[in-house]
Parts: structure tokens; sequence; C-alpha cells
């Protein structure tokens, strides 16, 4: 039973990531159809990023949670320039070109970034300096940190924000006219390059806050995260739907369960033959049979559109 | 308020408007007619700036328009009801709408028109939290016409708004259209339908693969042997 539960917390937290990384997939995705492969390396920077900042600061005297604020702060500032860049450099030119263009260069991209992160911070890992307060708290005969509980609650809130951002706003309207009908919203005088710009923006932004989540959680960074976590979260993001926001919520929660279970008891249903550094295969076990048996995602369906 | 001069538009290689020149005064609706593939929509298409126009000048107020970019030009107070509705089917009907005043920002204004959409469409009205995609065409042709409306413009352009529907449906949305002509609004109407569009408009234009070919006031040009035969199958 206990076991159960933490691996349900576990899930939880890993699944809030997922969640908040998989939001950025779905967005770009919804906004011009383009899968951005790049993006998990966003990730991965918003972490280096937060970790370089908190590790200056460590000795400051500043309490953590300022600290960490700082580092947040530096990251999603360093996440937004890089997102920014990328779609002004590499995917406007290639707006009208064949689908298969923007997404090599998503790969491209995603190569170059981890080179450049290599390049600047190194191959080695980067841990997280420990200077966040760690209470623990008991639930049903499992633990949960305090860490753990703030990630869960952050992610929530942060995605209850995107959504009201996105249904509740002129800005939000904006985004998914264009996401709709790019032609038709710019009859309407919306300015869609600002529009394709300010969201992958906001992605980085969300990949900021996911970065140091994952690197406050497992209190390690390495330039080459980005490409796992950023699978893994495509895979969420097409487990849920792609396109739909609410579907990349909802397959990030559920892969980051799927994971936990997974990893909690394949050593058991499998009398010991595979542990739990198998982890990874259920994401991509995931990905397959969605992609053979729903390719539209758990939420990703169309309203009925007539002539 | 609108001067097309020699106006050409290609698609690859293939030039679907050959140089039309065609003028529409203030207060004005003139009527756009021709065969499927005259390229009577690529001509309106290319004044909304949906395509860049391979040649020629487009006047609005005196205002060269034809290299203007596409999102600016509601601001100038041109708006479009486009070939097939356009309606973004997963918004509600009051957000379709609210995406017809994207430019403007006086909310007071604004409410008032919709409100008086609601009037003109009371359809709408009864379906306002509805998404579009679950209108029949009709409906949608309303919310079209309505989005563009909440613009305010000054030049309305009408890309074949008959289509596809029935002939119940189409008196009704030219009744709105008449209405709205009559309080003043300039109107470029395009139509497959000549008949119904000859007998609203003041003035008309007849247009055969890629150029204007005749062009009169509307009555007369209902009464024309020729325009009766092509278009009005008599």
């Amino acid at each position: 039973m206990d076991i159960f539960v933490q691996q349900i917390i576990n899930g939880l937290v890993l699944g809030s990531i997922y969640a908040l990384v998989a939001l950025g997939y779905t967005m770009v995705y919804g906004i011009m159809g383009l899968i951005n492969f790049a993006h998990g390396e966003v990730v991965m920077i918003g972490a280096m990023v937060a970790i370089t900042v908190i590790k200056l600061l460590a000795d400051s005297g500043l309490p953590g949670v300022v600290i960490v604020l700082i580092g947040l702060f530096a990251a999603a500032v360093a996440c937004m320039a890089v997102g920014f860049t990328i779609e002004r450099v590499a995917y406007r030119p290639l707006r009208k070109a064949p689908k298969l263009a923007p997404l090599i260069t998503a790969i491209g991209v995603s190569i170059v970034l981890q080179n450049v992160a290599m390049l600047v911070w190194g191959r080695n890992y980067h841990s997280f300096p420990p200077i966040l307060p760690t209470s623990q708290h008991e639930i049903l005969g499992a633990t949960i940190t305090s860490l753990q509980v703030a990630i869960v609650l952050i992610a929530a809130l942060t995605m209850a924000g995107l959504m009201l951002l996105v249904h509740r706003t002129r800005l939000g309207r904006a985004m998914r006219a264009t996401s709709e009908n790019p032609a038709i919203a710019q009859l309407m005088g919306v300015d869609i390059d600002r529009i394709i710009s300010l969201t992958f923006v906001i992605g980085s932004a969300l990949a900021a806050l996911a970065g140091l989540m994952v690197s406050a959680n497992y209190s390690i960074a390495h330039y080459y995260m980005g490409f796992i976590l950023g699978l893994k979260a495509f895979t969420a993001a097409v487990l849920g739907g792609i396109g739909n926001l609410a579907g990349a919520m909802l397959g990030g929660i559920l892969l980051g369960l799927i994971e936990s279970l997974g990893a909690g008891y394949i050593g058991d249903l499998t009398g010991g033959f595979l542990g739990s550094h198998y982890q990874d295969v259920f994401a991509f076990f995931v990905l397959i049979c969605v992609l053979v048996f729903r390719p539209s995602g758990l939420v990703g369906e169309k309203v009925a559109e007539r002539a | 308020m609108l001067e097309v001069t020699g106006l050409r538009v290609s698609y690859g290689g293939i030039q679907a408007v050959r140089g039309v020149s065609f003028h529409v005064a203030d207060g004005e609706m003139v009527a756009l007619i021709g065969a499927n593939g005259a390229g009577k929509t690529s001509t309106l298409k290319a004044l909304a700036r949906l395509l860049d126009a391979a040649g020629g000048s487009v006047r609005y107020r005196g205002e060269e328009i034809s290299k203007l970019p596409p999102h600016m030009l509601v601001g100038s107070g041109i708006a479009l009801v486009p070939e097939g509705r356009g309606v973004f089917p997963r918004m509600s009907i009051v957000e379709n709408l609210q995406m017809g005043a994207y430019c403007r920002d006086d909310k007071a204004a604004t409410a008032a028109d919709m409100a008086h959409v609601f009037a003109l469409f009371p359809r709408l009205k009864e379906r306002a939290a509805q998404l579009a995609g679950t209108l029949s065409g009709g409906e949608q042709q309303m919310l079209a016409i309505g989005r563009a409306l909440m613009s305010r413009p000054r030049l309305l352009l009408l890309d074949e708004p008959s289509m596809g529907l029935a002939p119940i449906m189409v008196q009704k949305i030219f009744e709105v259209v008449r209405a709205v002509a009559r309080d003043g609004m300039t109107v470029l109407l395009v139509e497959q339908n000549a008949k119904l569009a000859l007998q609203v408009s003041q003035r008309g234009y007849v247009m055969e693969s890629g150029t204007i070919t005749l062009t009169d006031d509307s009555a007369k040009l209902l009464a024309t042997p020729g325009v009766r035969a092509a278009y009005l199958g008599e």
C-alpha cells in the first residue's frame, strides 16, 4: 500500500513537470502545425541557467527560496530569448515550406542547442545546491517533501493561469483564431507573426519553470537532459491529443503516473527480470499504443464542422 | 472610395486575373458577377490582401493598399466576408464576433454593435454560446457577415454569400445585406447568382476568364440579352 501511494506521489510530481513541457509542444503545434523538437533543449537551458545562477548566489546569505526565485527569473528570461530566437531564425523562414523542412530543422536546432550547452557548461553533471528547506510529510505511509508539494501546486497554478489566458483574454482569442485559421485571423487584424512569437515565448517560459523543477527535484542537470525529457513530454502531448491544452496537461499527469507505477512494480511483475531502470520504456510503449490505437489522443477530437 | 486599376493575380504561371479595372463609389453597392473560375474570388482575395497581386494598383480612399500587411487592412475600414464563410469553428458565436472587433478598443460601442448584429440575426443570439462549427451553413454565413460588421467597416467585401445555401436562407441573408447597404455601407458583392446580385446592386461588372467584359447599371445588365443568355439561364 505505501509503495503504491509513494509511486502515485512521485508520478504526480513527475507528471506536473511533463505537463508543463508538453504544453510548450502542444501550443506550438496548435498554432503552426510544427513539432518543435528543440523544446526539450529549451527546458535543459532553463535548468542550466537556473543552476548556474543559484550556485552563484548560494553563499550570498539570501534565503533559499529567494535565490531559487532569482534563478527562475534568470532561466525564464534566457529561455524566452532562446525560444524567440529559434522561431525567428529557424522556423519563420520556413513558414511556407513543406512540413518536413521545419521538422528536420527542429531536430537540427535541438542538436545545435545541445552542443552550445556542452561548450558553455561542459560535459559534467551540475548539482543543485541544497539551499531549499527540506521538510518531509507523511501521507498514508508515504513521504512527500515540501519541494514536491511546491512543484505540484506551482505547476497547477501556472496551468490554470495559462488556461485563463487562452480562454478568457483577447490575446488568447487571437491565439486560438490563429490556430484555427491564420489567413482569416489576419483578416480580423491579428498580426500572426506576433502571435506566433508570443506562443514560443510563453511556451519557453513554461519550459524554464519545468527545467528548474526537474533540476531541483533530481538535484542535478546535464547538457543532454533535454533530449529524453523532451521526447517524454512530446509523448504526453500526443497521449492527450496534440494541439489540445487540456490534453497536454492530462497526458503529462497520466504519463507521470504510468511511469512511476510501472517503475515501482515492474520488478515484481517480471519476477525481478526487469528492474526500475526500465522506467523510460513505459513512455515509449504508451506512445506506440496511442499512435496505433488512438492517434488523435485522449481528448484530441475535433468538433464536427459542417459546411 | 475604391479604385482598382490593371489588377493582375497569378497562381504559379497561370494568370487568374488579367488586368481588371473597376471602381466602387461611396455608399454604392456594386456587383461583380461571372461564371465559376472567372477570377472573381481571386480579385476579392487580392483586394483583401489574402493574395499578393502580381501587378496593378488598388487605391482605397486615395491610398495605395496593395502592399499593405494583411492585418492592417481591417483597421483602414475594409472587411471581407470570405468565400465559404471562414468562421472559427471551435470558438463560440460571441467569440467569433469579438474577433471581428479585434482591432477596436471602444468596449461600449463594441457591445452596442454586437447587440445590433444580434438584432439583425436573432438566430445568432439564440445560439450565442454555441461553437460556430455546430451551426448550419446559413447560420455560419450570418455569423461571417455579423463578424465583418463588428469591425465597423466602411467597405464591405462579400464573396459568394449565397453559395451552398437553401433559397430561404439566401433570401434572409440578402435582406440583411440590403438593410446594411441602405444604412450607407459601401458594398462590393461577388456572386455567381447573377440575377440576385444585379437585383440588389446599383452597378455591375461582368467578369470572364480573368477580365471584365461588360459594365453597366445593374438594371440595364439585367436586360442585356448577352447577360441574360450567359448568366441568367434564359
